[in-house]
């Protein structure tokens, strides 16, 4: 009789998935941050001259700033002495083949189900591995180099192509941009970089895979895409942590250039460890994403799906400076238990004609807390520019939040901004007619949030959309009957 | 032993008794009319025997293929072959219908130990069932309800039925707010799907959908109470007279 509500029950109670963690030992530095750290992760990484000064002058601007407190998001006080700001795994020697990884690391993947190997190729994706501060093994590397691509581990970039990464690191996001930008730009530990050549399509999907596992381990990756004249890419990152019940500060910063016709697409299925039912632990997830359209015609497109992290906070963005740039931002962020998120975007309209849509869904359920914070700015030389917002929230039950801060700020009389927001409650209609066709609550849950999110789901390369649809799910697991 | 079994039913909604001992059989291979003036109860029986959570049960039982009814969830209800049309059929933004129907399906066919059905299979057996209700295939990949009109909400009501194959069909009120066309197509559709294998339970204010589906058994329903059972005679007879003339046929029994 009772099978089904036993099932629910079993489904919400299902645990946090990824929230194994690896037992590797780490090369760290003892928690805190003082120039002496900074020194030593730049020596670590062989880095040269100048990018020690960047990160030094980036800590020095750090000290002088303060957390921001605007956003709609409530936490005690990070207490940044108390972080390890770098932990490697240890290993012997660099590796030149994937057969050299440690096979521990390997069957980790294997549990997220990040298959490193050849099948890869026939999928399409080539993989840069992110284990906790420092990439593991980059696949497919060669076959792009073939094309021109270049895509590697951050600390690779630097060693092998130091003019590229001085030419572009911190063009899109200056090192005192914001506090966690600044932060990250001091001790930042690895990350990805992609250069794709003036008039180079990219022929397979990117992807980077992130996971932090060293307990109190902050992880300050940095990603750097550019895509010269004409060039276009599609680039997926995903992002899953072990479970613990301290917090843990993740603060990337992830820069994209676009130069004149060129096409950047990334998309974000974001999944860290939001924390327990009562709120413990999880993920500070203080991101800042950025792209600069900065040739005519060019094309930046952010799609996120953001389910994990215990708190929120970032605003891909996008500078339209080209002529006839076009921004996009696709958005869907699901709050659960007591998970916050403050996420939006900022479309900065610069050069004439240029056009940016932004479609946010905000799904709240449990006691989560679910800002979107939107700026659309058309400056007095972008005329002809057209925005198009829309902002949806949807709340499952009586005790979360939604929230909805859009500004526009227009300075020239030829251009348009077009703002629409709904707010619904998932309707017990809705769910009685699921389940008389025979579905589970869960499953009606599911497909009714699945169908608001379409619009941004559509915008997914087709195995994130699977993936995204399926977290979804686990999610919400338990939020309704 | 009879597919559903009514007896004594009681049933309120905000504390309000509106099912005053309901008594109801109804074996496979019939068609039952539930007939009545607005009010009277039509929908929430319909709402009961669904499951509706805002309906409670203050007495009596309901047996369904020999079980407790009102013990089992409305999902499971459903996977044991009970179908409710929806006088408001609700919209689900986004999801599509073919979508929702092979979810739907399998829901069932999972419940009954059958195996699922892969996409390609339930696509011909969708195209086969729009065929059946005479339905534009293009339905199909809009998202359920979604922009429909009142006619078409109702057919695709009808279109769900076709495809789920249920043992018992409740239509609640299927025929309000349809024109003469919608009707006939709508009525053609059930009538097609009638079959010795199920039953059909029609709701209804009006005697005109009567024409279409010709019920076994017509039951008038007054004030939460079955008054008066008999034929699909007594539709038309209803028909001519109006329900006052069952009140008052009531009042002088009494």
């Amino acid at each position: 009789m009772n099978t089904e509500t036993n099932a629910i029950e079993q489904f919400a109670d299902q645990e946090y998935k990824y929230g194994f963690v690896t037992d590797i030992e780490a090369d760290s530095t003892p928690a805190g941050l003082n120039e002496n750290i900074i020194r030593f992760i730049s020596a670590k990484k062989q880095e040269p001259e100048w990018l020690l000064e960047w990160r030094l002058k980036s800590y020095r601007h750090w000290l002088k700033m303060e957390e921001p407190r605007w956003p709609n998001v409530k936490y005690p006080p990070i207490d940044y002495q108390a972080i390890v700001y770098y932990s490697a795994p240890k290993r012997k020697t660099e590796l030149k083949d994937i057969s050299e990884v440690d096979p521990e690391l390997l069957r980790t993947y294997e549990k997220l189900g990040i298959p490193l190997r050849e099948q890869e190729w026939l999928a399409g994706v080539a993989v840069d591995a992110v284990f906790d501060s420092v990439s593991v093994a980059t696949t497919f590397k060669e076959k792009l180099r073939e094309l021109g691509i270049i895509f590697c581990s951050f600390s690779e970039a630097v060693r092998e192509h130091p003019d590229l990464v001085r030419k572009y690191l911190g063009s899109v996001v200056p090192a005192n941009d914001n506090y966690f930008a600044a932060l990250n730009s001091a001790v930042f530990s690895d990350g990805s970089f992609c250069f794709i050549p003036k008039g180079v399509r990219c022929p397979m999907e990117l992807s980077t895979y992130f996971r932090i596992n060293a307990a109190d381990t902050g992880q300050f990756e940095r990603t750097l895409i550019v895509a010269e004249e004409g060039a276009q890419v599609s680039y997926l990152e995903g992002c899953t942590a072990p479970m613990r019940d301290k917090n843990q500060l993740h603060a990337a910063v992830v820069e994209l250039v676009a130069l004149d016709n060129a096409r950047i697409k990334y998309s974000t299925v974001q999944n860290w460890y939001p924390g327990d039912k009562e709120g413990r632990g999880g993920i500070y997830n203080f991101v800042t994403k950025r792209g600069k359209c900065a040739g005519v015609n060019s094309k930046i497109s952010w799609t996120q799906v953001e389910t994990g992290s215990a708190i929120t906070w970032k605003y891909p963005s996008v500078l339209l400076i080209g002529d006839n740039s076009v921004g996009e931002f696709y958005s869907v962020a699901v709050v659960n238990n007591y998970q916050q998120a403050d996420t939006g975007t900022k479309m900065t309209h610069i050069g004439k004609n240029t056009k940016s849509t932004i479609v946010s869904k905000g799904i709240s359920a449990g006691h989560g807390q679910n800002s979107y914070r939107g700026l659309v700015e058309m400056k007095k030389n972008a005329t002809n520019s057209r925005n198009y917002s829309q902002c949806d929230s949807l709340l499952l039950g009586d005790k979360c939040g939604a929230h909805t801060f859009p500004y526009i700020e227009v300075k020239n009389t030829s251009s348009k901004a077009e703002h629409e927001a709904t707010t619904s409650k998932i309707g017990e209609d809705q769910i009685f007619y699921c389940k008389q066709r025979g579905l589970s609550t869960e499953d009606a849950v599911n497909m009714i949030v699945n169908g608001f999110c379409r619009e941004v789901f559509h915008e997914l390369p087709m195995e994130f959309a699977v993936e995204a649809q399926k977290l979804l799910g686990v999610s919400l697991e338990g939020s309704v009957g | 032993m009879s597919l559903l079994e009514v007896k004594n039913l009681h049933a309120s909604v905000n504390g309000n008794e509106i099912l005053h001992g309901i008594n109801l059989t109804v074996n496979i291979g019939e068609v039952h009319a539930i007939m009545g003036p607005n009010g009277s109860g039509k929908s929430t029986l319909a709402g009961v025997l669904a499951g509706r959570e805002a309906y409670i049960v203050t007495e009596g039982q309901v047996l369904y293929q020999g079980k407790d009814l009102l013990e089992m969830d409305p999902e499971e209800r459903a996977r044991e072959g009970l179908f409710l049309a929806f006088q408001y059929p609700v919209e689900i933004p986004g999801v599509n219908n073919s979508y929702f129907l092979k979810a739907a399906l399998n829901a069932i066919r999972k419940h009954k130990g059958l195996e699922e059905l892969d996409a390609i299979d339930f696509l011909s057996l969708l195209k086969q069932k729009t065929k059946l209700v005479d339905m534009n295939e293009s339905f199909l990949n809009r998202p359920v309800n979604e922009g429909f009109s009142g006619g078409e909400k109702k057919r695709n009501e009808i279109f769900h039925m076709a495809v789920l194959e249920p043992k018992l069909s409740i239509l609640d009120e299927t025929d309000s707010g349809l024109d003469i066309d919608a009707l006939k197509t709508v009525s053609e559709g059930v009538n097609k799907l009638r079959s010795k294998e199920n039953a059909t339970i029609i709701v209804t204010h009006y005697q005109r959908l009567l024409n279409y589906i010709v019920p076994d058994f017509v039951h008038v329903l007054v004030d939460g109470i079955i008054v008066k059972s008999g034929g699909k005679d007594l539709a038309i007879k209803l028909e001519e007279l109006g329900y006052d003339w069952v009140r008052e046929e009531t009042v002088h029994a009494v």
